[in-house]
């Protein structure tokens, strides 16, 4: 279909709907626009506000935050939580696959474990799960690879030496982070059409090779979103491994607070480089969904900066709608990520 | 009954198909033989086990009871200790890759090109090189009137044109026999003829095919033998001319006085 003459056909009721629907001269509709500007003005005047404290107050002590921005035990604390998600994500992208196999499996045995894993794991803060991980050597003291049930060892490990506090970190977010990516698997696997893997047994194929070449290939643009999210969820969920002192971002701010008192200016140091690295994430997570999305769509969508400036338009613009079937698609998309996402 | 299958042994074999989902009795012991070279039409109303059938062939679905044997070889079966029991994964895919099957929705990868979807097979399956499997490929896509249309992904094609794409990926494998599931039922009615007739030229090639179809006037004109299934059963069969013209059950007569 031609997509002017479309665009045109859907504006034209819209525009009536709202000519009709908009109150014009009655009191209720002179109450209601006063209203409206009213909460405008309130929001406004907190706005500038906050603004105002932020730049004025004494105890941020902005000279100490340009300080310690660049200081180089909270550089090398930024580059730890970077690593920390780079290495939970990897494992919880290697367990979330196996797990979701796992759970689309034929076999009862298979799919009560994935279901227990997912029922830990989701159901126990990872702040505890980190704590207990830390503290895995009280509660099981050798860790061993060999025949269960009085049959030979092959390999025997003292937990102590295992579990350091890098190990116990990574491990913690990377578990964690496994069983909500297998439900992302999951759902990504099952989008696909069953047709495609009868296509694929038809032509000789085994499960397991159509599963690899033609199967999760086609889930990429139903798992990356969600994955995406998680990765930013995670970079900020790392700061948990701070309690275990873990020198992270947090962490290290921690430490140089705790000597010198300067609590506050160190948290905004803190936030501003989460602020920075969740901000390049999220370009960076606009632009795989739009490589991964190729395959779907015949147009691709707007660039980042197009869209961002259209939302930042219509925020400033209370009146304007955001019109494009597209905002709507990715407004609604995001709001699937969100609930996938927790 | 047919022409050919007097002397040599049947290409393909069905004994006693039967197939149930769960209290669905959907083939009750459905017996057939096919010879090499041969083009058999199934017709019969939604839910005649038509496509059941074919996908019991090739094992898509395991037969309740019953046998399919290719060229004198059970498939999806064997014998062990005197009792049957299924192949092992790696040996049925070896078997599939042997049967080519054309589905009613197409399947065509999505995420592959038209000439990426034929060599797939080749390249993976029958561990071909790239560069013979495109040249095959080539070839395949030339026959089906598609060589132009090698780099375009499959939702930038018509149905007719994904059918196409999709009869060549089977044939990419030197199938033995080929099963068509219902090919054109997905199509816009103008443009079934492009397919047709592809599977047209198949079958003058020789091909040997097991077509579940609606279309009385390609069963007339390229089959060998029509087949008539109503509730999981062969009602009749014969030459199309025979079957179609002048079918001698009452359920026959019915279904084909509702086509026309």
């Amino acid at each position: 279909m031609d997509d002017s003459a479309s665009n045109s056909q859907a504006l034209v009721p819209t525009l009536d709907g709202h000519v009709e629907r908009r109150p014009k001269n009655t009191p209720a509709g002179v109450l209601l626009m006063v209203l409206k500007w009213m909460a405008r003005a309130v929001v406004l005047v907190v706005m500038v506000d906050v603004v105002r404290i932020l730049v004025t107050s004494k105890t941020i002590e902005w000279g100490t935050v340009a300080h310690y921005l660049t200081f180089g035990a909270i550089l090398a604390g930024a580059l730890t939580t970077l690593e920390l998600t780079v290495a939970g994500m990897a494992i919880g992208i290697g367990i979330g696959v196996v797990l979701a196999l796992m759970r689309l499996s034929p076999s009862t045995v298979m799919n009560a474990a994935a279901s227990a894993y997912l029922w830990f794991f989701r159901g126990t803060p990872l702040l505890v799960q980190i704590i207990f991980l830390y503290n895995l050597a009280s509660f099981i003291q050798r860790i061993t690879v060999g025949i269960p049930f009085g049959g030979p060892t092959f390999f025997s490990w003292n937990t102590n030496s295992l579990i350091t506090v890098t190990s116990a970190a990574v491990l913690a977010l990377g578990l964690n982070q496994g069983a909500y990516m297998c439900e992302i698997v999951r759902a990504g696997i099952l989008s696909v059409d069953e047709g495609q893997m009868e296509a694929s047994l038809a032509l000789g194929m085994t499960r397991r090779r159509a599963m690899r070449r033609i199967i999760l290939p086609q889930a990429m643009p139903v798992v990356i979103p969600p994955t995406g999210n998680n990765a930013i969820a995670l970079l900020k969920d790392s700061s948990l491994v701070s309690v275990i002192s873990m020198k992270e971002l947090l962490y290290q701010a921690q430490l140089i607070y705790s000597a010198q008192f300067n609590t506050i200016p160190l948290l905004v140091v803190v936030c501003i480089w989460y602020l920075a690295m969740t901000t390049v994430a999220s370009v960076g997570q606009y632009y795989l969904e739009r490589h991964f999305d190729r395959g779907s769509t015949r147009t691709p969508p707007p660039r980042f900066r197009t869209r961002f400036g259209r939302n930042l338009t219509s925020i400033l613009r209370p009146g304007a709608r955001m019109g494009s079937a597209s905002d709507v698609a990715a407004a609604a998309q995001a709001g699937q990520r969100s609930g996938l996402g927790s | 009954m047919s022409a050919h299958s007097a002397t040599e042994q049947p290409l393909l074999r069905l004994c006693g198909i039967h197939k149930r989902f769960g209290d669905n009795h959907v083939l009750r012991g459905v017996d057939l033989e096919l010879a090499a070279r041969e083009v058999v039409c199934l017709i019969g109303p939604s839910g005649s086990g038509k496509t059941t059938l074919l996908r019991c062939v090739n094992h898509l679905e395991v037969p309740t009871e019953g046998r399919a044997i290719l060229q004198g070889e059970l498939l999806g079966q064997y014998t062990r200790r005197g009792r049957l029991v299924p192949l092992p994964p790696r040996e049925l895919a070896a078997q599939r890759a042997a049967i080519g099957m054309v589905f009613q929705h197409f399947n065509l990868f999505d995420h592959k090109t038209a000439l990426e979807n034929v060599t797939e097979a080749p390249i993976q399956v029958a561990g071909m090189s790239k560069h013979e499997a495109r040249a095959i490929a080539g070839r395949l896509l030339e026959s089906v009137g598609l060589a132009e249309k090698a780099h375009a992904y499959p939702r930038q094609l018509s149905g007719g044109q994904k059918q196409r794409v999709a009869i060549a990926r089977a044939l990419a494998m030197s199938p033995k026999l080929m099963l068509f599931d219902e090919p054109t039922s997905a199509l816009d009615p103008e443009i079934v003829g492009e397919v047709l007739d592809v599977m047209r030229k198949l079958a003058h090639e020789g091909m040997t095919m097991l077509v579940a179809t609606h279309e009385m006037t390609f069963a007339r004109d390229v089959a060998d033998r029509v087949v008539f299934m109503d509730g999981g059963v062969i009602v009749e069969q014969g030459p199309p001319s025979q079957v179609l013209t002048a079918p001698s059950h009452e359920r026959t007569k019915r279904f084909l006085a509702r086509l026309l």
